[in-house]
């Protein structure tokens, strides 16, 4: 907010061609100063939550317990990662879950959903609405929780496994289409034309020439998906109660509900250590910051993946 | 179609129908069998009989779902809160692109929608946690700051009035910069030369957007809310969960279709009832959709589902 002051003066240098250089004028002013007032104060609101968390991390649980969780800590200490790394089986296990099924899950929903639009694009493919459709018609009509639930735990039987964490949402039909528009728009024909009288048959045009092709719809979408898959706690709170197939999130979800039985599996039952010393709001909000932390960082250098991932199906789809 | 023209086509696009069979196998697997599962609303399910062996019990697990007034709660909070999200969270979204579009400092923009757009790639539990941490009645930062001031803490978790104002607020905090850019997207793609004649004919900056950047939104606003629509009777379950969980007092109002579907099967193990609730989401959900998109056909057909 403090940029308002001198806003009127750079204005005029910074304005893009289309705008006449007319900043001095009220209207202009008035629009500079709730324009950077709201949208700083929404950035701050947006942001804040997480400089929160992190500082009550840091903060001496004695402190949290008196005077609870703080913006700035005032008693500033290490004991609640240093605890939790002391004892990292379970969530280095829990990290190396979530890798797996975000790494195995976006390899596969990338090459599958690609595949799929390749030829859902093919002029040449007579039944391709019909498939379409196919796809298209579970985004409006679901069986419901109870009917999948019993599918999976009674008749695949794969309660606890690592499939279960990936493959019920590798086809992301929005995704297929996005991965169509794309495709059928941005890829010359002429060019998988070429290809078939050289003789190509249509995998090998896939894999040889659609996929180097893509390339920034697959950079995009896979990032999409690798959020999805890095951020899912819904399928694992459904079918995983095996500790050591417990990924990232879920393990947060399960230290903030039931703190108690965290404890207890770190520690084991058999408590050698004074768990009642065991600084559970610190630990709970420095798991928070691990189950987030990867993704804050490298957020903002894959931003603009994102944003040109979701455009694409803004302004193509 | 004739049985040997279908042979003949499928001989023809074997490789094609081959490198489609994956995906849609899967969806087959995860989407389709469970779809016939829906009969299971009117058995009486037990482990032994299966989804099929199962003996019928007509309208049974039905009456008790309308009788005990959790249908009707359950549908007005889904409604509502969705409504109420599409309102607040457009109206945010929109302001928020309009404003970025005529900001024209750069590093502004660059950093505001950095941190905008921040919420959305975290999970419900991170938000989850970070709401413990905010709103805990003992050390939430909240009560710490109220108490600081010397004024009352506020019980947040055991106060079933504040909720739909908090879910309201977090809804929109997690989708405001993904809306946004959305419609930055759009106000992009409007032709300059329309602000250029506004800004020969002196039109001042409001006129400029009530006259050109909002009318030029309308097909965008106007599409993205009824898509929004056909999905109103489907709650998102991993806010709702994270956020309020299975905290009974507050059920009143915070409870949807898609947390107590999850309940009823997962904590009170009643298959009926969960079966009938959500077979009652997806009748209600299909209906929404194809109204939804039935509305988008009449006024944009390109822009129609299908």
């Amino acid at each position: 907010m403090r940029n308002e002051l001198n806003t009127e003066t750079d204005l005029a240098s910074s304005l893009p061609k289309a705008q006449p250089i007319r900043s001095k004028r009220s209207d202009v002013i008035l629009l500079n100063i709730i324009g950077y007032t709201f949208l700083t104060l929404g950035a701050v609101i947006c942001f804040l939550p997480f400089v929160i968390v992190l500082s009550s991390s840091l903060t001496e649980e004695q402190t949290i317990l008196t005077e609870g969780f703080q913006l700035i800590p005032t008693d500033f200490s290490w004991k609640a990662y240093r605890l939790i790394f002391e004892r990292p089986g379970e969530i280095v296990s829990a990290y190396i879950i979530t890798i797996v099924v975000t790494v195995v899950g976006t390899a596969l929903s990338l090459f599958l959903m690609s595949m799929t639009a390749y030829i859902l694009q093919r002029k040449d493919f007579k039944w391709r609405n019909h498939i379409a459709f196919y796809f298209f018609f579970t985004t409006l009509f679901h069986g419901g929780l109870v009917p999948f639930y019993l599918l999976v735990t009674n008749y695949l039987n794969l309660e606890n496994t690592i499939a279960v964490q990936i493959l019920p949402i590798t086809m992301n039909v929005f995704y297929i289409i996005v991965m169509k528009a794309f495709i059928s728009s941005g890829i010359p024909k002429e060019i998988t034309e070429s290809a078939k009288i050289d003789g190509a048959g249509d995998f090998l045009i896939y894999i040889r020439l659609i996929v180097p092709l893509s390339k920034p719809a697959l950079a995009s979408i896979g990032l999409l998906m690798a959020l999805v898959y890095w951020n899912d706690w819904y399928l694992p709170l459904l079918f995983i109660s095996e500790d050591n197939l417990v990924p990232m999130q879920y393990y947060l979800y399960r230290t903030i509900q039931n703190f108690a039985g965290i404890k207890n599996a770190m520690y084991g039952s058999g408590q050698v250590v004074d768990t009642t010393s065991i600084p559970e709001q610190s630990m709970k909000m420095a798991m928070t910051i691990l189950a987030a932390g990867p993704i804050m960082l490298v957020y903002p250098f894959i931003q603009r993946y994102f944003v040109q991932g979701m455009t694409i199906g803004a302004v193509k789809g | 179609m004739n049985i040997q023209g279908f042979w003949r086509d499928f001989s023809k696009y074997r490789v094609m129908l081959l490198m489609l069979a994956p995906g849609m196998l899967l969806m087959f697997v995860f989407a389709y069998i469970p779809m016939p599962g829906i009969i299971l609303a009117f058995k009486n399910y037990s482990y032994s009989g299966g989804v099929f062996g199962s003996p019928w019990s007509g309208l049974d697990n039905f009456r008790f779902f309308f009788t005990s007034g959790d249908a009707w709660r359950v549908t007005r909070n889904t409604g509502l809160y969705n409504i109420a999200f599409i309102i607040v969270n457009n109206l945010l979204q929109i302001s928020v692109a309009i404003l970025m579009f005529e900001i024209t400092r750069k590093w502004f923009r660059k950093v505001a929608l950095t941190m905008l757009f921040l919420p959305y790639f975290i999970s419900w539990v991170v938000v989850g946690a970070i709401a413990y941490n905010l709103l805990n009645y003992r050390f939430g930062l909240l009560n710490a700051t109220l108490k600081t001031f010397g004024m009352q803490p506020i019980d947040v978790y055991n106060t079933a009035e504040y909720w739909p104002f908090l879910l309201v607020f977090i809804a929109a905090w997690k989708a405001v910069g993904y809306g946004s850019i959305l419609y930055l997207a759009a106000i992009t793609g409007i032709d300059t030369e329309m602000y250029e004649a506004a800004e020969i004919d002196g039109a001042n900056v409001w006129q400029r957007i009530m006259q050109i950047t909002i009318p030029c939104l309308y097909p965008t606003i106007i599409i993205l809310i009824l898509l929004a629509l056909g999905n109103i009777f489907r709650g998102d379950f991993g806010m709702f969960y994270n956020l309020v969980g299975d905290n009974g007092l507050l059920f009143g109002s915070t409870d949807v279709i898609d947390t107590y579907v999850f309940r009823s099967l997962m904590l009170a193990n009643d298959i009926g009832i969960s079966a009938a609730a959500g077979f009652y989401q997806s009748i209600l959900g299909f209906i929404t959709v194809l109204l939804a998109n039935y509305a988008v056909r009449r006024y944009e057909k390109d822009y129609a589902l299908f």
